[in-house]
This record gives structure tokens, sequence and C-alpha cells, in this order.
């Protein structure tokens, strides 16, 4: 410490002594300590409870178990793609370039609920529709959907909680009915979103199947004025109700029917935009607009090609619901960013594991099963 | 008083310690956040490439007009050391944003800085090249935070131990310790 001491005379400063100098480095401990404890606070290591998204996708993997390669949720899917062809209905509500009139291609991603990758098709298994118009280097739009007309959970912290309610009984193997009872009665909401999803019929295949996009988003318009909206695909292939599965059917049989299908003719679906009226909530995906509200038809999606996980180009894409052009803004939904947070570290985790062979192989898609 | 930082040393250091403290809160915040996930990566993006910008802006002004002396208390070792500390930050300053626009690229994920305004990807579509770049993002993060620490532990080492007026170099205004001299017994 005498350098201190004799650096300090050198300066011509005042002594401040063994005392002072300890309190000194004291102080100086304190600031470093403060800065490190405000960083641990942000990085949420004094929290340890709290949900994160790394904690999300853990309940994904410890519900499903670890399928390297694969998305955590969603994991069985083919690739499409095809284009998407506004007829300009929707450019006065946006300003998206999307909502022009005229073409735009299209990638995506059909898919079934669920972590497991070579789950078999289960035509009450939620249907998921991964779509991103526009190029990836322009500006994309990028919507996850499922056919449910509403979504059973209202925040993160719900979805999580039955997630693990959902976890199977090692002995059962079902999840523990006293477990999912529980968590109804802590969530009203999910009993009156369930029900509204089971008042609408199922389709017996992917072609026939109507996408929602789940939550509500805004428009913004030309002039920066803002519109509440939520949409929709509707299927130009007939609707046929689906049957209960039979034992002889094949464990791919939604996707093989959804291939032979394209490989007949492309598949199309309109894209329709539901406006909302002030009051509507945009906050809560469990509650459905009223069925007045003004449908407009901004186009069709026509998907024209189908490919394995293997060789799409939609494999390594996040369908991340907060990947929006200017003209789309996201909603006071906080559904929104969660899905993107959760959708990020499930990406982030699949990207960096090789690549494990799809349920849907490349041969199967060819031939057309 | 020891020879201070010219003006535009001393603003581009204090504008982009304040935006890279900003960045590494938002940063370690945002990777654990839900609900403000979305509005922390909005504004972790452009500030990223705004700090790159700048890193270049001071790079320059730094061969513009080098540091003034370090102060005498200073051995040669001491100095290497603090000159090779700053070199290093310069260099996060502008790996950081680089690495994680290429790992964004490789992702195919728009790198939007504000409304129709993005940038174009810099490396082609690779998942495992966006699994290593973003690894890579946090490990040098976190180097930045502990060469951050350095920093501040050195200059406050310096400043009240020592007392060699090494924060007086770089202070936005004139600061003199109460009841000491106004020289430093410095030649210049």
């Amino acid at each position: 410490m005498s350098t201190y001491v004799e650096a300090a005379a050198e300066t011509q400063r005042q002594p401040i002594g063994i005392a002072g100098t300890l309190v000194r480095f004291a102080l100086i401990g304190v600031v470093l300590a403060a800065i490190a404890g405000g960083f641990a606070y942000l990085g949420g290591w004094l929290t340890p409870r709290d949900l994160t998204p790394a904690r999300f996708v853990d309940a994904f993997e410890d519900v499903n178990g670890v399928h390297a390669g694969f998305r955590r949720n969603h994991a069985k899917g083919v690739g499409v793609s095809g284009f998407f062809e506004s007829n300009g209905n929707a450019a006065r509500l946006s300003k998206a370039a999307v909502f022009r009139a005229g073409r735009v291609p299209v990638l995506g991603r059909f898919s079934l609920s669920g972590g497991q990758p070579h789950v078999a098709d289960d035509a009450g298994a939620v249907r998921g529709l991964g779509l991103q118009f526009g190029s990836a280097d322009g500006e994309p739009w990028r919507t996850a959907m499922v056919n449910l007309p509403v979504f059973p959970f209202s925040t993160p912290e719900a979805f999580y909680e039955q997630l693990l309610a959902s976890k199977p009984d090692p002995e059962t193997g079902k999840p523990d009915p006293a477990a999912m009872k529980a968590f109804l009665d802590r969530h009203p909401e999910t009993g009156r979103a369930m029900s509204v999803i089971k008042s609408q019929p199922v389709a017996s295949g992917f072609a026939s199947t109507t996408f929602y996009g789940l939550n509500a988003f805004r428009l913004i318009d030309p002039s920066g004025d803002s519109t509440p909206v939520r949409w929709l695909l509707t299927p130009l292939q007939p609707f046929a109700a689906a049957t209960d599965a039979s034992a002889t059917r094949d464990e791919n049989h939604l996707f093989g029917a959804l291939i032979a299908e394209m490989h007949r003719q492309p598949l199309r679906w309109q894209l329709v935009l539901v406006i909302g009226q002030p009051g509507d909530p945009t906050h809560d995906a469990t509650i459905a607009w009223p069925a007045e509200r003004t449908h407009v038809n901004a186009g069709t999606l026509t998907l024209d090609r189908v490919d394995a996980e293997e060789t799409s180009a939609a494999t390594d894409i996040n369908f991340d619901p907060l990947v929006l052009p200017a003209g789309i803004a996201p909603s006071d939904d906080p559904l929104l960013s969660a899905r993107s947070a959760v959708y990020s570290q499930s990406f982030t985790r699949r990207e960096g594991e090789a690549k494990q062979p799809s349920a849907i192989t490349a041969a199967d898609v060819r031939t057309g099963e | 008083m020891p020879t201070r930082f010219p003006a535009s040393s001393r603003l581009l250091h204090w504008t982009m310690a304040a935006m890279v403290l900003t960045m590494l809160c938002i940063g370690v915040a945002m990777v654990v956040s839900l609900g403000d996930y979305h509005v922390l990566v909005s504004i972790h993006r452009p500030l990223g490439i705004a700090i790159l910008i700048l890193v270049v802006v001071r790079f320059a002004n730094r061969l513009l007009h080098p540091p003034p002396p370090f102060p005498r208390t200073m051995s040669a070792l001491e100095r290497r050391v603090a000159t090779a500390s700053e070199l290093f930050m310069y260099a996060l300053m502008a790996a950081l944003p680089l690495v994680g626009w290429g790992m964004l690229s490789a992702a195919r994920y728009p790198i939007v800085l504000f409304g129709s305004v993005h940038l174009p990807f810099i490396l082609p579509h690779d998942a495992m090249l966006y699994a290593a770049l973003r690894r890579a993002h946090t490990i040098l993060a976190y180097l930045f935070f502990l060469t951050f620490m350095a920093h501040v532990g050195a200059i406050l080492f310096h400043t009240l131990i020592v007392r060699d007026g090494t924060l007086e170099r770089m202070a936005p205004w004139s600061i003199r310790p109460r009841g000491a001299p106004a020289s430093t017994g410095r030649s210049s």
C-alpha cells in the first residue's frame, strides 16, 4: 500500500492514510457489486422461479422429451410453397406491400401440435400452418396459424401451467385428471374457449381446414391510423368433416392425404381479415369477436409445392408471429411477445443440433403416397 | 491537471458508454423476458447498429486525435494493459453488432431497424452457422461486461486510491477534488 501513498505524495495530494484507503477500496467494491447485482437482477439470476423463454422450452422438452433438430412444439410437419395473390382490398387498411394488388411468393409449413416429431397423425390434434409472405430479404410477413377459432389460453403463464398439467403420468401414460381439473378451475377462460373450439366441426384433412391467426394485431394504413384485426384462411377446397380414425389408418394419414392432394392440384385458401371495432378485446386470444364483424377478403393463397423437412427452406425458418412488415403491428395481446420469445428459444436450440430424419421423408413426398 | 482527451473523444466515450451499458442491460434482460421480449429486441437491433457506426467514427477519431499520455503513476506494463483493454473494447463494440447482424442473416430473420428500414443479409442461410454465432454473441457480451467491470474498477482505483487524476482525463467537464492543488505534478 505504500506505493499508493507515495503515488499520492508524488501527485501532491493529501495522504488518506490506511483507514481512508480501506474505505475507498470498500467504496469501489460497493460500486462494482452494485453494477454486477443490477446486471444479475436484469438477467433473472435473482428470480430463478420466474417464467422465462428457456424455462418454457424446458417444459416442452420435459413433457415430450428432447428430439434433436426438431421444433419443440409442432415438431411433425412438411414444408410447402406457393404464392399469395392480393386483390388490393386491404390496401386501404394497411400500407403493407403484401396487400397491394399483386403476387408475392409464400413459404410455409403444415404441422401437428406437440413436441413429438414421429407421433401418429391424429385428426384431433391441433393443426398448424406457418407462413411467410414475401421473401426473407424483403419485408416478410410471418404468421403461425392453427385450426382453432380462439386460443385456449390468455397468458403465457396459463399456457405453461397447462403444459405442465398435461404431462403424462409415467404410470398411466395419461395426464393426471386432477391436475387438469385444478388448472381448469383456476382458468375458467380456458373452459369457455374450449367450448367455442369444440362447437366447430373438425375438417377431415389439412386441405379443408380453416386456419386462424389466433392473436389480434393492428393494421396501419398509409396515413398512420390503426385498425384492430384478426385473420384467418378459409379453404377453397370443399369441407368434409373428420370421421373417427379407424385402426387401419396409416400413422401419417393426414400428411399423406395432403401430399396426394397437392400432387393432384394446388390447394387454395382465401385470406380473410376480420376488422375489429373499438372495444373488441385485442389482449385476450380466448375471446372471439362478434360474428357480425366486417370480413375483408384480401386475396388468395395458393400452395402448389410440398417438400419434406430435409429439403424444404421452411425447415430453418422461425415462423415468429412478430416478424411483421411495416403496415402490420402487434396488438396489446401478451401472448405475442411471449410467442416470439419462446419460438426464438426453440429455434436457437434446434438450429444447433444435427438434423434427424423427419417422419415424412423426401421419398414420401415424391410418391405422393 | 493531466492532459484531457479532446472534446470529440469525450463526447464519443460517454455517448457510447451509455449506449453500451444500455445494450448489455437490454441483452441480458431480453433473453429471460416473455412480455417485454419484443420491445427489447426492437430496441436492441437499431441500437447495436448505431454502436457499430459510432465505433468506426470513434476509431477514426482516435487516429486523428491520439489519446493524451497516461498519468506518470502508471508503469509501462500498466500502460500497455490499459491501451490493450481500450482496443479490446473497440474490437468488441465492432464484433458484437457484426456477429448479431451475421447471426440474424444466417437465420433469415429480417434485420429491421425501424419501419421499413432493414439491413441486407451478410451471410448465407445456415442453421449451424446461426447457432455458432448466437453462442458467440452471448460469450462476447459477457466478455464485454467483464471488461467493462475491469475498466470501471481500474478507473475508480486510480481516481480514489492512487489519485492520479485518471478520471479527469475523460471527464465530460473539469473536475477537481476539494482541497487538492490544481497541479498534479505533471510537467505538462
